[in-house]
């Protein structure tokens, strides 16, 4: 195991630098004179020379993304053009509204994704598998920014239940939750409908009721054990589409957090900003990929080191 | 080996007929056919691609004609759906993005098929040192949480809708690369593969004649279901302000001006989020049926 972990570790050095690589070449990718369109169409030639000199790009590319990197490493993310401030104090106080925002709606997703999958495979083709797995379609197909908009239109504005944007107390939390939970239950419950369907036809689960084992014990002790492992990797792929989705929702219901941030700068074409915190959401997004892994491998005994 | 006369084709023609997927076809086909729900999501595709075409010559409206004398008026008889903050009817706005969301869907899934197939067969085929580099590429991409390189590509090449398209597309080579290289991989290790080797097949003809036609049920399956997640994507790039810009019926681009008229008139976001639902989730059935047509289980 902790061989495996190390070698996991590593394997994921290339992909951070990778992903240096490409936040750093984004505002080299931008059709243009990056140092024009970070001070301005009509911005007076001294001042598009001084943002020239600031970003450092007179000097050649490769020299560039060595000082970024040099600079990255003492967690230095450069400069917001617009407000001159370093970037990590900007991203920094973001970063946790963003993630609560993102660990609340995974765990509504899996809580109610695998309730909701167990029911379906149970009771295959019947009434509940039927309206949950009608539900869960819904729910895939479903733009998550009309959905919060329905959810602040009806619960907010017309019942007043909860309050429409914001974050910071638990009823803040309800509909941003639901809004970014459902895409996520939705691909969970099918994968685990399909993944307990496939083990429950399994040898050992005919042997488990032969034992005459009460149907509770076989379904949550023998099969949904089993079933869960394969549910694992799907769970970490919905982890990267929460962070995504992450900043419609933070748009949606005004939530000042890391997403809405990064939406805000790419608008204002702060491309500092830009780069920061998508390089953040990147890196988050690994290391959660990285936990996921092995906590798969964990489950997993019988994946073999390849 | 055998003697080959002039009558008899030559072995690799033999394998190339057995490996022709016609009779795979046609049983897939029966197997859609029966899938009820997948079949009629399939012909609402259809319907919908029909009223993409003929649909803006059909409604009474002008989709871009301003007219405050009818702002904000609710869904009525006149207008189905209303109309929005600039007076012009919602219901025509509809049909004629209709083409919009679909061809962003298509040309996007297709730009990432053209990319990202041959970079997976290569992969899949060749191995060694030009799979570990394009594997490591498609990880790359793959580290970015979900659509947030979609994002990030579309803030640098500027809200249009071929940026989208672009952005979007990037975003699904990796997903058509890995698709495509797992089946490569798979198809590589039949015997029948190292038989036409044998015979001194070359790498093209293999992969053109036998790898080709036996991944193609994967990736059309991946090709459906992306359809599907790039159109709610785009979408969601023209909401937050990155993609089509208004006056473009584009829905996404129309829900988020409805935004402002959310608690006095929500029909201006009703309509538009629920006709993005219906064409994503036509090609989630379809999706769903030919992925379970394909590979019964």
């Amino acid at each position: 195991m902790l061989v495996f972990v190390v070698r996991r570790v590593i394997q994921t050095i290339p992909v951070v630098i990778g992903v240096t690589i490409l936040v750093f070449s984004l505002i080299h990718l931008i059709p243009g004179d990056p140092a024009v369109i970070l001070s301005g169409e009509n911005a007076p030639k001294e001042q598009v020379e001084r943002m020239r000199e600031r970003l450092g790009l007179n000097d050649p590319i490769p020299v560039q993304y060595l000082t970024y990197m040099g600079n990255l490493i003492q967690g230095d993310l450069g400069q917001s053009v617009r407000s001159s401030r370093p970037v990590w104090d900007e991203i920094k106080g973001r970063i946790w509204t963003t993630m609560q925002l993102a660990i609340y709606s995974t765990i509504l997703s899996i809580f109610i994704g695998i309730i909701a999958g167990v029911i379906s495979a149970v009771r295959k083709y019947g009434f509940y598998d039927t309206s949950f797995m009608v539900i869960a379609l819904f729910g895939l197909s479903m733009p998550g920014f009309w959905l919060g908009l329905m959810l602040i239109k009806l619960f907010a504005v017309d019942l007043m239940f909860f309050p429409p944007s914001g974050w910071g107390t638990w009823q803040q939390a309800v509909l941003p939750v639901i809004t970014l939970g459902t895409g996520g239950a939705a691909i969970i419950a099918r994968m685990t409908r399909s993944s307990m369907l496939d083990v429950i036809n399994q040898d050992y689960i005919r042997t488990a009721r032969a034992k005459g084992l009460k149907e509770r014990v076989v379904i949550y002790q023998h099969a949904l054990k089993n079933a869960l492992i394969p549910v694992v990797t799907v769970i970490g792929i919905q982890i990267g589409f929460l962070m995504s989705g992450a900043i419609i929702a933070e748009t949606v219901f005004a939530i000042n957090g890391m997403g809405r941030f990064a939406i805000a700068a790419i608008l204002a074409r702060d491309f500092p900003i830009v780069q920061g915190t998508v390089l953040v959401f990147a890196l988050i997004f690994i290391f959660a990929n990285l936990v996921v892994d092995l906590s798969y491998r964990y489950l997993n005994k019988r994946i073999e080191l390849n | 080996m055998v003697i080959m006369n002039e009558s008899t084709p030559s072995s690799p023609e033999i394998a190339a007929k057995v490996a022709k997927p016609e009779a795979g076809w046609r049983l897939t086909y029966r197997r859609l056919k029966r899938n009820k729900a997948a079949l009629y999501g399939g012909y609402f595709i259809l319907f919908l691609v029909l009223v993409s075409i003929i649909g803006p010559y059909l409604t009474g409206y002008d989709p871009f004609q301003v007219d405050y004398s009818t702002k904000l008026v609710t869904p009525s008889a006149e207008h189905w759906f209303g109309t929005d903050h600039h007076g012009r009817d919602i219901f025509t706005r509809i049909i004629h993005g209709m083409s919009i969301t679909l061809y962003i869907g298509f040309s996007s899934v297709m730009l990432g098929m053209l990319v990202g197939v041959p970079m997976g067969i290569i992969s899949g085929y060749y191995g060694k040192t030009i799979d570990a580099v394009m594997m490591r590429i498609v990880d790359i991409l793959l580290a970015f949480p979900g659509m947030l390189l979609a994002i990030a590509l579309a803030s640098v090449f500027g809200g249009s809708i071929n940026s989208i398209i672009i952005a979007v597309g990037i975003w699904s080579v990796s997903h058509f690369a890995r698709v495509a290289r797992g089946s490569t991989l798979a198809v590589k290790g039949l015997e029948y593969i190292d038989a036409i080797r044998a015979l001194g097949a070359s790498d093209g003809r293999i992969i053109y004649l036998h790898i080709l036609p036996n991944i193609v049920s994967p990736i059309i399956v991946q090709a459906t279901l992306r359809i599907a997640i790039s159109i709610l994507i785009a979408a969601a790039l023209s909401f937050l302000g990155l993609g089509a810009q208004p006056p473009t019926p584009e829905w996404g681009a129309m829900l988020s001006a409805g935004r402002n008229y959310l608690f006095d008139y929500p029909h201006v976001a009703l309509y538009p989020g629920l006709a993005i639902t219906i064409v994503v989730l036509a090609f989630n059935i379809f999706g769903d049926g030919i992925r379970d047509a394909f590979d019964p289980r």
